[in-house]
């Protein structure tokens, strides 16, 4: 396993794929999947013990992507980490696809579970952790919600289980772009404030810069040494990261960019072998 | 017989079974949602503490959970009222559950009218359609307790999700033993030439006397326990309704989307000229009365069954 991939080049390479992967299907979402592109990074090139030429090793650590729409930047990830060809990535959103639109466990290696309907991945995650602690494993559960999928009462019902089960060694992040499909949250419907929230749901919980990866990796390791609480780390991020004219805009978070819009985002991007 | 045949809900006989089991297999972990006194989880609980789990009023996140732990590995029972599994989580079964046709068990009870004095938003008459509409799910509905634990033991055999649909009320005993009972397949419990009972659940000791009172007059009903609605005994129930000529459904369901439509369903496609009704709550919502004034009122007594089959055997 290698351990020793550089989080920045990871993720660089990741919203590269994204953004190829995302002009080829035509149509998908590339702001989440930006936003999260570090979060992600940081967990697949450098703290998740998984292994590629075995995806359902039973006691590896497991990803739950709740926001399951941002799924580019995982199948990057996994692609990059060698779960499959990177060609395969060309295949997003076709059909016969192992890369469905959504997440999907039954079709391709390493992804942990099928999300994509808001608001129900934590509690998969949640259930994931119980499983490992009643197999006396010492595996981690991540789980990356958006911080619009907060808005789900789902998530609530989830918050209040993990701690009640005193789930340690679940560790979930909200990808705190601020923007969800009609606008800002704060404008369609507020689930602020999140740490206050999640503090007051009984969990530990640390802010840090999303797109900073030493800072990411730091917020994990002091996740990993809270063991009678799960971890919320809200990463504060900008949806679109990394292309600037998807910066910042709600417009671009399921809208697939056009050849020249990707040219335009590959050279801004840079980072090309 | 050497045993005398006891009364038992479903629900009971359920709670013992996932008890008996619960050494046997490690793999299964009990999800409640605060019921687990009345879905009769509490017996599990009782004899495997540190796999139980309540999630409280929650059955969403419940339902999420056990997708959770099912995909690490494990095989979750989650426990409800039929109407809150199958209503409040129906998205998180399609989605979490179904769709990656992940070994969870929903073991639902308190189904149909038969809840009683709670009343209508506690009666579940379209968890059978909701759940049979879903790819991947098995759908079971036993009728009395040796075929509600023989329902428990096959789910646990089984990999993929599985809805048990379970009652409040005792129900009489009518297996002796489960060697009849075929995963899939339909149960003939009652031989007859003129029409038949398609039944499941509870509706199959209703239906066992309503062909008692026919023979009194000369008409031979056969019983049939559709304990499995999916996947359903297309080729048992078309070959049984053909011989006949006749058939009638019974359920404590909504007489759309459960056993009654999957029953049409067959008939329509695989044969010719049945006289065929549906017996069952006529799409609408339940409401408060003791369990027999419900069945009464909604027509789930062997008087009117009978009565249902001369009416039908004139159009033969």
């Amino acid at each position: 396993m290698d351990h020793s991939l550089n989080c920045d080049g990871f993720a660089r390479q990741m919203r590269r794929e994204i953004i190829k992967m995302l002009a080829a299907a035509g149509s998908g979402h590339p702001g989440g999947s930006l936003s999260a592109a570090d979060i992600i990074a940081v967990l697949y090139a450098q703290v998740m013990h998984i292994d590629a030429a075995a995806p359902q090793l039973p006691g590896r650590d497991r990803f739950v992507l709740s926001k399951g729409h941002a799924a580019p930047a995982l199948y990057a990830a996994l692609a990059l980490r060698g779960f499959f060809p990177m060609e395969e990535l060309a295949n997003l959103r076709k059909l016969g696809s192992k890369l469905q639109g959504h997440p999907d466990m039954k079709k391709l290696p390493g992804v942990d579970i099928c999300t994509g309907s808001l608001g129900q991945g934590l509690s998969a995650a949640c259930g994931m952790a119980l499983a490992a602690r009643l197999d006396g494993a010492d595996n981690y559960v991540y789980a990356l919600l958006g911080d619009g999928e907060c808005e789900e009462g789902q998530v609530w019902e989830a918050a209040m289980f993990a701690a009640h089960y005193q789930l340690g060694r679940l560790i979930a992040f909200t990808d705190h772009n601020g923007l969800q499909i009609d606008g800002r949250i704060s404008d369609v419907m507020s689930p602020l404030p999140l740490a206050e929230k999640w503090t007051a749901f009984g969990w530990h919980v640390q802010s840090v810069d999303g797109h900073d990866t030493q800072a990411i990796k730091a917020a994990i390791e002091a996740a990993k040494l809270i063991d009678d609480k799960p971890s919320m780390i809200i990463a504060h991020t900008v949806k679109g990261k990394g292309v600037s004219f998807m910066e910042d805009q709600a417009g671009w978070h399921g809208v697939a960019p056009k050849p020249e819009e990707a040219e335009r985002a590959l050279a801004e991007l840079g980072g090309a072998e | 017989m050497s045993e005398e045949k006891k009364s038992i809900a479903t629900r009971e006989a359920y709670g013992k079974a996932l008890a008996a089991l619960a050494a046997a297999d490690p793999k299964i972990v009990v999800l409640d949602a605060d019921l687990s006194k009345s879905t009769k989880t509490a017996e599990f609980q009782a004899v495997a503490p540190e796999r139980f789990f309540n999630a409280g009023i929650a059955e969403q996140n419940m339902l999420g959970v056990a997708a959770g732990l099912a995909a690490a590995g494990k095989m979750p029972f989650a426990s409800s009222f039929a109407v809150f599994a199958t209503g409040r989580a129906f998205e998180q079964i399609r989605n979490s559950i179904a769709y990656p046709r992940l070994n969870v068990k929903i073991a639902a009870t308190h189904a149909g009218v038969t809840v009683g004095e709670d009343g209508g938003s506690h009666q579940s008459v379209a968890d059978l359609a909701v759940m049979r509409a879903l790819p991947n799910m098995t759908v079971l509905c036993p009728a009395d307790g040796p075929s509600a634990a023989w329902a428990v033991r096959q789910a646990a055999a089984y990999d993929g999700p599985v809805y048990i649909r379970l009652g409040r009320l005792a129900t009489p005993q009518l297996y002796d033993n489960t060697d009849q009972l075929k995963w899939g397949k339909g149960s003939l419990l009652r031989p007859g030439k003129d029409i038949v009972f398609f039944c499941c659940g509870m509706t199959v000791a209703i239906c066992l006397e309503a062909a008692e009172l026919l023979k009194n007059e000369g008409v031979a009903a056969a019983v049939a326990d559709i304990h499995t609605l999916k996947p359903l005994d297309g080729k048992f129930i078309s070959e049984l309704a053909t011989r006949c000529g006749a058939a009638l459904t019974v359920e404590e369901h909504s007489i759309i989307g459960g056993l009654g439509s999957a029953v049409a369903e067959v008939l329509a496609e695989y044969c010719d000229k049945i006289a065929f009704s549906r017996l069952g709550i006529n799409d609408e919502f339940g409401q408060s009365g003791s369990p027999q004034a419900l069945l009464k009122h909604y027509g789930l007594t062997a008087e009117n069954i009978a009565n249902n089959a001369k009416r039908i055997l004139a159009r033969k």
